[in-house]
């Protein structure tokens, strides 16, 4: 009887603007019932010129550029753009101000993985966690906006080191913050992680093995639920991340689950090196000693030192003109993987060439792999862990 | 084994190929002309000496005026078993803009190559589906080429797509209420 | 809100009164129109239904508006997830040449009456990305009815622009009508 029908696949467009898909992603799904035979993911509706637009402003001017790509782990962009420039430069930013990159970047992991698990658990269907991770990123929201003023794409970071010290205030603050929030993960676990729902929607869905990932250029929690254990922290540890001790989370079966496991893990170990980086925190100076020649000057000098104003001048119109001619790669573990910058300078104070290496870009090249030979339904559930950002994506 | 004398090593390997070896940073990067890349990249991620499982990044730079050839296609390649990094920078000049693919051999150089073919126009030669990834399909014009105009108004180079779009919603202006 | 009727009697004969040379209108029709006017426009601006367009940044502080502590449920506001259910579009983030046409088509689905609001420096005049892939606001090709500015502008703003909205919904006349 089924040979006699005449039978062919749906062609379903999940269009870029979908409620489902983190962003402006499309993917075109051809399915048979409701296996997914083919999958091709269309990306670019966010393309907005960064790195062309990098080339033609200084390197200090081209750091607010670094927040939008990740939006919703700014702070993590912008130290690593930071690490780039001061490994390209060879310049050594002070201790204290390493303690508070490194501290801030964890935050934003916390916010990050906060933000995946109430948008990953909305999709396949628990709403509640959803409001729940808000009310935690509206905490550190508030930190972020004590510590710099802006909430979401924050400048803070600067080559050299930060824009400015950290209060008494804000560190009690976000001490209380990391007392409080063990607790707060316990309780997005008891509601998700025994659910008979969410074990069936996420174990064995979208495995990859691990020699496979590797291939395909995974990196972050991604990676390390099929087994391999390459944080960049780690293997190229910048800031203060030699300093403190944490441990990296590795899955085993890479599943969904295990990478949901993965992330969960990170929260504590994030916990743990932010009280670790409050209690280690040196007194000292926030900007490296020859800061004035790449980046501006504080401004009471400006007005009063005549060096100090032609430092800045120089700063705003020609970029920094020590620049020595080389190129330099570096990289940082973001919240979704490794976030990488190549970048190729020619001794005046541009960049001549830019290259974000983003690792949204490379998961979402795997969506095919991952979702072929799966229901529809399991397409929502693997475009939720690989944790894609399309502004990262796009660039 | 150190970057270094992994560069030495391609280097009396293939001699005519290997046109000079650059350290900065501590980082070295090997520049070679794209006749004998394939041999090159499966030799660097297959021999268990170097085994560079993991291919990081694939971009392309655009030298105009600098120097010649103007192109050149940078490979980042990193080892998680020997934990260690180079660079591979391929040589293209601008009459004929065509490299060998690596997709056979790292799966994730897929769309790197893809992007490159995009904002440089460099063609990938045996690539399973080279078309544009980040621009429209249609569009014309490679853009992080350096004589590629940046601002928002291209003018006669404006994409069909959008002046389409335009002209539609013009149109559409009398139905609106105000 | 005046639910009642003007309050006057019918009059028993139908006459047109002149009001100026050559126009003549029906005697008390404007009370009933303005009356009229501020049901709808009230139950027009108390159940304002977004649809979700968050493109970039400002896509996450709208999430943020609408979730726990910034609550704009209270508002009358339900996120829809389809243009044909909405009455507004907000467009929250940098709106790019590629996009552009879909933004434009999803606006087209919507029914009468719809508003938009350009949310963020980059959905009113383009920021920073003034580049050859990005559209320099959204108002090149749809009409925007509230700017918010503001990269990515506050919970707060967000809130700001929608009583904005709120109250040019209140002002608007006769827009219930097929005789505008």
């Amino acid at each position: 009887m089924k040979d006699a029908l005449r039978h062919r696949e749906l062609t379903l467009n999940m269009g870029p603007q979908h409620p489902a898909t983190h962003g402006v992603l499309r993917l075109v799904l051809e399915i048979d019932g409701e296996t997914v035979v083919k999958c091709t993911p269309y990306v670019g509706y966010l393309h907005r010129g960064t790195e062309k637009l990098c080339e033609h402003r200084t390197y200090l001017s081209a750091l607010p550029l670094m927040d939008r790509l990740d939006y919703i782990s700014s702070m993590a962009n912008d130290v690593g753009y930071c690490v780039a420039v001061e490994r390209l430069f060879g310049i050594e930013p002070p201790q204290r101000a390493k303690f508070i990159r490194s501290m801030v970047c964890e935050m934003t992991r916390i916010s990050s993985h906060i933000l995946w698990l109430g948008t990953h658990a909305l999709d396949i269907g628990a709403m509640t966690v959803f409001l729940y991770a808000f009310r935690e990123r509206e905490w550190i929201m508030d930190l972020f906006e004590m510590l710099c003023g802006a909430r979401l794409t924050v400048s803070y970071p600067r080559i050299g080191g930060v824009r400015n010290d950290v209060s008494q205030e804000f560190l009690d603050s976000l001490y209380d913050f990391c007392e409080e929030f063990p607790s707060r993960i316990e309780e997005y676990e008891t509601l998700i992680d025994q659910n008979r729902i969410w074990l069936q929607r996420t174990k064995g869905i979208g495995v990859i093995s691990a020699e496979e990932a590797v291939n395909w250029g995974f990196t972050g929690p991604t990676l390390r639920g099929s087994g391999v254990d390459y944080d960049v922290r780690k293997y190229f540890p910048y800031d203060a991340y030699d300093q403190v001790e944490f441990d990296v989370p590795v899955g085993k079966e890479g599943d969904v689950y295990a990478r949901y496991r993965c992330r969960m893990e990170e929260l504590r170990q994030s916990v743990r090196i932010i009280k670790q980086c409050i209690e280690k925190l040196p007194k000292g100076p926030i900007m490296a000693p020859d800061a004035p020649k790449f980046t501006l000057p504080p401004k009471d000098k400006v007005l009063k030192d005549m060096e100090a104003m032609i430092h800045h001048f120089v700063m705003l119109t020609k970029g920094p003109i020590t620049a020595p001619v080389g190129e330099i790669y570096s990289s940082v573990e973001v919240p979704k993987g490794e976030l990488g910058f190549y970048i190729v300078s020619d001794g005046s104070g541009r960049p001549y060439r830019l290259r974000l290496r983003s690792p949204s870009f490379v998961h979402v090249s795997a969506l095919p792999r991952l979702c072929v030979g799966s229901l529809v339904a399991d397409v929502i559930a693997n475009i939720g862990t690989i944790d894609v950002v399309l502004g990262e994506c796009d660039r | 084994m150190t970057p270094h004398s992994i560069a030495e090593q391609i280097r009396d390997k293939f001699p005519e190929d290997v046109l000079e070896i650059v350290e900065f940073r501590s980082q070295v990067a090997i520049v070679i002309k794209k006749e004998r890349l394939k041999e090159i990249m499966s030799l660097l991620h297959m021999h268990s000496d170097y085994s560079f499982d993991y291919l990081v990044d694939l971009c392309g730079v655009d030298y105009m005026n600098k120097k010649s050839p103007r192109f050149e296609v940078v490979y980042h390649l990193f080892s998680i078993k020997h934990r260690h990094f180079l660079r591979v920078r391929v040589q293209v000049d601008e009459d004929n803009p065509t490299v060998d693919t690596v997709t056979d051999i790292w799966k994730g150089a897929d769309w790197h190559e893809r992007e490159c073919f995009d904002m440089y126009g460099i063609r990938f030669e045996g690539h399973p589906d080279l078309r544009r990834i980040l621009m429209p399909e249609d569009w014309e014009g490679h853009p992080l080429r350096k004589d590629y105009p940046l601002k928002s108004d291209l003018g006669d180079l404006e994409w069909k797509g959008y002046r389409d779009l335009i002209e539609f919603s013009e149109k559409a202006r009398q139905y609106e209420v105000r | 809100m005046d639910h009642t009727n003007n309050g006057k009697t019918e009059p028993n004969e139908f006459q047109l009164t002149e009001i100026e040379q050559g126009i003549k209108i029906i005697p008390g029709v404007n009370a009933v129109i303005a009356a009229l006017d501020k049901v709808v426009n009230w139950s027009r601006y108390s159940s304002l239904w977004p649809m979700t367009f968050g493109l970039a940044c400002c896509g996450i502080e709208m999430m943020t508006s609408g979730s726990s502590h910034y609550d704009l449920d209270r508002f009358g506001i339900i996120f829809r997830g389809s243009p044909r259910q909405s009455d507004c579009l907000i467009i929250a983030g940098t709106v790019t040449k590629k996009m552009a046409p879909i933004v434009r088509r999803v606006y087209d689905q919507m029914p009468e009456p719809r508003y938009v609001i350009a949310m963020g420096s980059c959905a009113c005049t383009g920021n920073v990305y003034d580049t050859y892939s990005t559209v320099l606001g959204a108002d090149k090709f749809l009409p925007v009815d509230v700017y918010i500015p503001g990269c990515p502008p506050r919970p707060e703003a967000l809130m700001d622009g929608l009583i904005k909205l709120q109250q040019k919904i209140a002002s608007e006349s006769f827009r219930w009508s097929q005789w505008r």
